[in-house]
């Protein structure tokens, strides 16, 4: 059965059309299953080979109301024969399963797009629901578009008639109807679809066998009735010789805390409790305790952060994860962390605040909080990830900077990196380097005494000895601790001196943070500078800009504490500064604070990226 | 290896002491440092842990390893070093501030999961540290700085609190009885799992003789309830006896009762209903009180199962291998388009 499709050749009376790129978005209710057809579709053209990137959206509620406007969920995904950078500004194909998603949707498609709607759901009490007064299939407001009808409902019962499941689960599988369709719509392969639908509904083989069956049917529909007169392909990409898989954000970081684990030879503990977007690395890692990892569900956020500690004291490589409430709610334990000198990584996967705020969309607004953000002077290492696949080194930077100078890292991600996901080219795990951990064995001052506050000439760091090891107990606390003895000192110049010390330890990293590189044309008049994961809207606009013959340099962060040695020189450079952030202004805050540079911004918090356009048009509005 | 031969002496720093002279807290700390020089330990195996409050300063005066933390927070950063290293013995120093105001919720979880950790809670029911505040086990209408018209704040029973988390272990002993003290310490000690033991401590500046009904010589005679297993629980020099009467545990004239219906303690029923209603008789030190262990249960601790988790996994699964994780979301492969065929 699954080869005769996968082998199916296109009706020859419908023509191919080979394109570059294409952007589709796979809109639907909340149960409709959106985000399995997105992630399917997407995995299979990873291992066509196509380079892409994907944009989940959904609500926060589990499931709104069916059929309302606030219960649309989509993904969007952009798939290319070459390397892109952004899962796309506008769809060039919307797959609406109700008319919610439509109503919702239809603004973004490109003018000309192909449509593919699910007719059964335009019922009378959907489209009220929707707040469409008359029905869109037939007043006019679908023209100029390719719409291709099809009745999914009908024809998924159809489908799955035979295979066993009955009753609600019927129409569960009409994602799988819907992403048929688009499998034939746009030359994809079939078989790695059908291969984990069986895998992942193993343990119920009715649903497999549904899912299956609806998948075929929608692909033979699609070639039966010849459902659009042209069909595309996107050849693979051209991409960097390797193996690659597709990865996204929060998996990308788990598996750096793995390997973190692995190259420091320290057992990973994890202390969390669950918050929306960072649940999904707990997730990750409680699968993997042949590893040795330690998953710890807290009672509270700060019952994560203090479980870490405890076990950082312990030799542990110890991580907490939140996302920007809760790490509000760490924020003194993690000044007990800097002040006790104690390695610990902080992740914090970044959602539009302030409070609850937009907990299911990206932004970028927990910079100035990452950097200042708690009591007394305490300032840690800030690192921030680029893009999905930029987590796994990111995160291994993070232990390495935490182990080798006794300090918390704060790790910035955030919706847009955690939940997206682009092609990763698997690193040569046996060429990671190994991160060096020496624990104290040995008493270090006079008599044989412990000094917990010897610090490192080089590093500044203090010993890490852990209990069980003879001769090395210690007490350390929050209290001020006397520099070398790390006794309780009240001393007004010991203050002074611990305070400047550990400011030293953090900006002294610097030192193993490589220097920037300038993209793009280096004598421009304009520089754009980013963090974190505009990355790819940034490069992308300046590539655009560049094709149309304008000049554009960017530059990216992801150190921003302590920043990179050569960061102040190449901003004086230039004429002309941009910032473009997802937040009202936090980079460009500390760059104008740091450096004494005019750096403009553009600034937006709507709860979705950038576009590409809308990053173009600023640069051209201040190179004209 | 020999097990060390130690005195009291080897469990204290150089530190001063810094608590006022005549606080409980001295005589606490005389007793844990004797009850671990007995046990003939490696000193490196002991971890203390605190938070905030009087108390919290007792690790820096033992010669463990030891930590100094944030208010409320002990038993969750103690958790993350048990289950890092269930090798360790786990000490938690707390108060009643700590433990049971800013700390409670992680006091109630670290029971229920059996964490192996001891925890000693000083309830001297008053905020010491900020000079006189009413805690949240200072009885109701107690007049202080922060309560000068009487505090409405309704108290909390700890042993109540703890055996409502169903802690395994659950004790309460006086700071000026030694002996008392570290026969509960070596109870706690040899418990597998969490143990909590409140550990009555008078605060002689801000609420002295609080515990007056139980440590004055008079007083304790008629107010002392020992808990004692497998014995009833008779007090009073014998005059006064515990029955269970509607489901409640009483207090009754011995004279008035058959023998045979006096209560006999036996901290190791599984079911915490009859710990719980002794550990009503009394709602604060005041009037007849049980000391000694209330419930003393067996049940897997966490971090026990947190490694036959992983052990379970590696057996089953193999011991990670990084390049099959990366590569576990299945891969494609792109040629290097100038090698030829390859």
């Amino acid at each position: 059965m699954a080869d005769e499709i996968a082998t199916a050749e296109p009706s020859t009376t419908t023509n191919t059309e080979t394109l570059d790129k294409v952007v589709i978005r796979f809109a639907g209710d909340s149960g409709d299953g959106m985000q399995v057809a997105g992630s399917r579709f997407t995995d299979a053209s990873a291992l066509f080979g196509n380079d892409l990137a994907t944009l989940p959206s959904f609500p926060a509620e589990i499931r709104a109301p069916a059929g309302t406007l606030p219960g649309v969920s989509s993904f969007q995904v952009q798939i290319a024969d070459f390397d892109i950078l952004t899962a796309g500004d506008s769809p060039d194909c919307l797959v609406a399963m109700n008319p919610a998603a439509l109503k919702k949707n239809l603004k973004d498609l490109q003018q000309g797009g192909t449509l593919v709607l699910n007719t059964d759901a335009f019922d009378e009490r959907n489209l009220a629901k929707a707040g469409y007064e008359t029905d869109p299939l037939e007043d006019g407001t679908l023209d100029g578009y390719r719409v291709i009808k099809v009745p999914m409902d009908d024809l998924t019962k159809e489908a799955v008639k035979d295979t066993g499941v009955s009753g609600r689960s019927v129409l569960r599988s009409k994602n799988f109807f819907a992403l048929g369709l688009l499998a034939w719509l746009f030359h994809r392969p079939t078989q790695p679809t059908i291969d984990w639908a069986q895998k992942k509904f193993a343990r119920t083989p009715e649903v497999a066998a549904a899912n299956v069956a609806a998948f075929q049917a929608g692909y033979t529909f699609g070639e039966a009735t010849e459902a659009a007169k042209i069909t595309f392909e996107i050849k693979p990409a051209a991409l960097r010789p390797g193996t690659y898989t597709n990865v996204n954000g929060n998996t990308a970081l788990a598996w750096g805390l793995i390997a973190a684990s692995k190259l420091s030879g320290l057992p990973l503990f994890y202390g969390t409790y669950p918050i929306t977007p960072a649940s999904d690395i707990l997730h990750e890692l409680a699968r993997h305790k042949n590893f040795g990892v330690r998953t710890f569900q807290a009672e509270d956020e700060i019952a994560g952060v203090g479980s870490a500690i405890g076990a950082a004291f312990a030799g542990s490589l110890a991580v907490t994860g939140s996302s920007g409430p809760g790490i509000a709610l760490k924020s003194e334990a993690i000044s007990l962390a800097f002040t006790m000198e104690l390695p610990l990584i902080v992740i914090n996967v970044q959602r539009g605040g302030p409070s609850t705020g937009l907990p299911t969309k990206p932004e970028q607004s927990d910079l100035l909080f990452s950097l200042y953000g708690r009591h007394g002077e305490s300032p840690i290492p800030v690192l921030a990830i680029a893009s999905p696949s930029d987590a796994f080194e990111l995160t291994i930077e993070a232990a390495r900077i935490a182990i080798k100078y006794m300090t918390p890292v704060l790790l910035l991600s955030d919706n847009q990196v955690a939940n997206g996901s682009e092609p990763w080219m698997l690193p040569d795990v046996n060429a990671l380097e190994s991160i060096d951990v020496q624990f104290a064995e040995h008493p270090n001052g006079p008599n044989g005494t412990f000094l917990p506050y010897m610090r490192d000439i080089d590093t500044f760091a203090r010993p890490w000895a852990v209990p069980g090891t003879a001769g090395l107990e210690h007490r350390i606390g929050g209290l001020e601790k006397e520099a070398i003895t790390g006794n309780v000192s009240y001393d007004p110049a010991n203050h002074q001196l611990m305070t400047d010390s550990r400011a030293w330890k953090v900006a002294n990293i610097v030192n193993d943070i490589p220097d920037l590189e300038v993209a793009g044309d280096e004598d421009a008049e304009l520089l754009v500078l980013g963090w974190g994961s505009t990355f790819g809207s940034i490069r992308a606009a300046a590539r655009r800009v560049r094709l149309a013959g304008g000049k554009v340099a960017t530059l990216h962060l992801r150190h921003l504490n302590p920043m990179p040695q050569n960061l102040g020189e190449i901003l004086h450079r230039y004429e002309k500064i941009l910032i473009p952030e997802l937040n009202t202004g936090q980079l460009r805050k500390v760059i104008r604070a740091e450096f004494l540079v005019d750096a403009k911004g553009l600034n937006k918090v709507a709860g979705e990226p950038f576009k590409i356009s809308e990053i173009t048009e600023k640069i051209e509005e201040m190179t004209k | 290896m020999t097990a060390p031969s130690y005195t009291r002496a080897d469990f204290q720093t150089d530190q001063e002491v810094r608590w006022c002279p005549g606080c409980g807290d001295y005589t606490i700390l005389a007793s844990v440092q004797q009850f671990l020089a007995g046990l003939g330990r490696p000193r490196e195996e002991f971890v203390f842990v605190s938070g905030i409050g009087c108390a919290a300063r007792f690790p820096y005066y033992m010669n463990t390893f030891g930590m100094h933390s944030i208010h409320g927070r002990a038993p969750a950063i103690a958790s993350g070093i048990v289950a890092s290293r269930p090798d360790l013995s786990v000490w938690v120093i707390t108060g009643d501030g700590d433990a049971l105001s800013i700390g409670g919720n992680h006091l109630i979880h670290a029971l229920r999961r059996n964490v192996d950790m001891k925890i000693l809670l000083f309830n001297n029911q008053i905020y010491g540290l900020t000079k006189g505040q009413y805690s949240p086990t200072s009885e109701a209408g107690k007049t202080t700085k922060s309560s000068p018209y009487g505090s409405i704040d309704y108290p909390f029973n700890p042993v109540s609190l703890a055996l409502g988390a169903e802690a395994t272990f659950v004790a309460r002993t006086l700071d000026m009885d030694r002996n008392h003290t570290q026969g509960l310490l070596q109870a706690a000690y040899e418990h597998e799992g969490s143990a909590f033991i409140e550990i009555y401590q008078n605060c002689n500046v801000f609420n002295d003789k609080a515990f007056i009904q139980l440590t004055g010589k008079e007083e304790r005679v008629h107010n002392r309830i020992d808990l004692e297993m497998g014995k009833p629980i008779v007090f009073d020099g014998g005059a006064k006896a515990v029955v269970m009467r509607d489901g409640q545990a009483t207090v009754v004239d011995s004279s008035t009762v058959d023998p045979k219906a006096i209560l006999v303690h036996d901290p190791t029923r599984p079911d915490p209903a009859i710990a719980f209603a002794l550990s009503r008789l009394s709602h604060g030190p005041y009037g007849p009180t049980p000391l000694g262990i209330f419930r003393d249960v067996s049940r897997p601790t966490y971090e026990g199962q947190m490694h036959a988790q992983i052990d379970a996994a590696k057996e089953k699964n193999g011991e990670g291998d990084l390049a099959r994780l990366i590569a576990s979301q299945g891969t494609w492969t792109v040629k290097d388009p100038s090698s030829n065929g390859g």
